[in-house]
């Protein structure tokens, strides 16, 4: 009797065994997959044409970029993105990465900025905008963010920020804090993080831009903002708007000391 | 003109490991445009790559592979130094060569 007990324990033991063993959890499964695809990271693509615009003769003035200010002083790229958005005292505003490259692109090569706010993604210039991005956020890749929030305007567009993101309206009554203010919570088969404390390295603000294998297309920061902005059914904020803005200063300043992994790739 | 390939290829013991991302958009014919009509299919169709000269690898794509494919293989006997190119051909007959050093 015992005997035939422990044998059935035995047998139920090997069968279970390997059906634990295989099955993962779908979280799992979806980084298993996203191993897969780092190696091959379409977004070197994006970063190579970047680097090739910011060193090209374009616009009416037939100027490079290679005097644009990010941050650091003309010219200096390297560790320019984990400090953006920050005030600029020439322009008299505080500016995330694509809006600064955008009033470069007026001012040395002689665009015009409004038109190219009003261009569609992934459209024109726009196209122009993400590469340029990509491949200035990749000379950052690695770095820790350390956004200043010394100017007054800075702590202002924080606090913004931080309104905006719990701000709840629209048809749904959403707001971002809807779907990115508490730990653990996903969406289908995505992991949302938690956008109102430091979400930690390569997460959320510093894992964009990044490349969406499933549409194939090269998103930036503003891009991510806008269409969160659309999941929401909200109108756009637009492109380089101050609400997108305070949204990134507000998470920029929670992802303080986060590693920068961007260019990232999405599913 | 179509857009660079990113190729890295790299040495381990007597093979190497090549890496290529091409820029395509791979359009597989089958999608239609907002206004109801059918995207022209647009696919990279022929794919060869050559160790210094002599072909190593060549294949017949179609319309299943994603945008910007990305193609990894091994390569017997490369060693650093070598010139490693890679070409494609699309639909439309347009092509492009790229090449990069073995390291």
């Amino acid at each position: 009797m015992l005997r035939s007990i422990v044998g059935a324990a035995l047998l139920l033991l090997a069968c279970t065994a390997p059906a634990v063993w295989a099955q993962k959890t779908a979280v799992q499964s979806i980084e298993e997959y996203r191993a897969m695809l780092q190696d091959g990271n379409p977004a070197d693509l994006f970063e190579a044409k970047g680097e090739d615009l910011w060193k090209q003769q374009r616009g009416p003035k037939a100027a490079t970029l290679e005097r644009c200010d990010l941050g650091k002083g003309a010219g200096v790229v390297k560790g320019a993105f984990t400090e953006l958005p920050r005030f600029f005292a020439d322009t008299q505003r505080v500016q995330d990465l694509e809006s600064r490259l955008l009033s470069c692109m007026e001012t040395l090569q002689g665009f015009n900025a409004a038109e190219i706010a009003k261009t569609p993604f992934d459209k024109g210039e726009q196209k122009t905008l993400t590469a340029l991005a990509t491949w200035i956020a990749a000379e950052s890749k690695g770095m820790k963010f350390n956004l200043s929030q010394a100017h007054p305007e800075e702590r202002t567009f924080y606090e913004v920020g931080k309104r905006l993101f719990f701000q709840r309206a629209g048809p749904h009554d959403f707001a971002c804090a809807t779907c990115h203010g508490q730990d653990e919570k996903r969406i289908r088969l995505q992991d949302l993080p938690n956008l109102t404390k430091n979400p930690g390295d390569g997460v959320g603000f510093a894992a964009w831009p990044a490349y969406r294998v499933s549409n194939g297309q090269m998103w930036g920061m503003q891009q991510r903002l806008n269409d969160c902005y659309r999941q929401q059914r909200f109108p756009y904020p637009g492109f380089g708007s101050d609400a997108t803005i305070a949204l990134s200063v507000y998470l920029g300043v929670n992802s303080q000391g986060s590693v920068s992994v961007a260019p990232a790739i999405k599913r | 003109m179509a857009d660079p390939m990113r190729i890295r290829a790299q040495v381990s013991g007597d093979k190497a490991t090549v890496r290529v991302l091409m820029s395509h958009e791979m359009e597989s014919g089958q999608r239609k445009d907002a206004a109801g009509n059918t995207v022209p299919a647009w696919f990279i169709q022929e794919v060869t790559a050559s160790l210094n000269g002599k072909v190593v690898l060549s294949a017949d794509w179609g319309p299943a592979v994603s945008k910007n494919p990305f193609l990894q293989f091994t390569v017997k006997g490369a060693k650093a130094g070598d010139k490693l190119a890679v070409t494609w051909k699309d639909t439309k007959g347009e092509t492009r060569t790229d090449e990069a050093t073995v390291s």
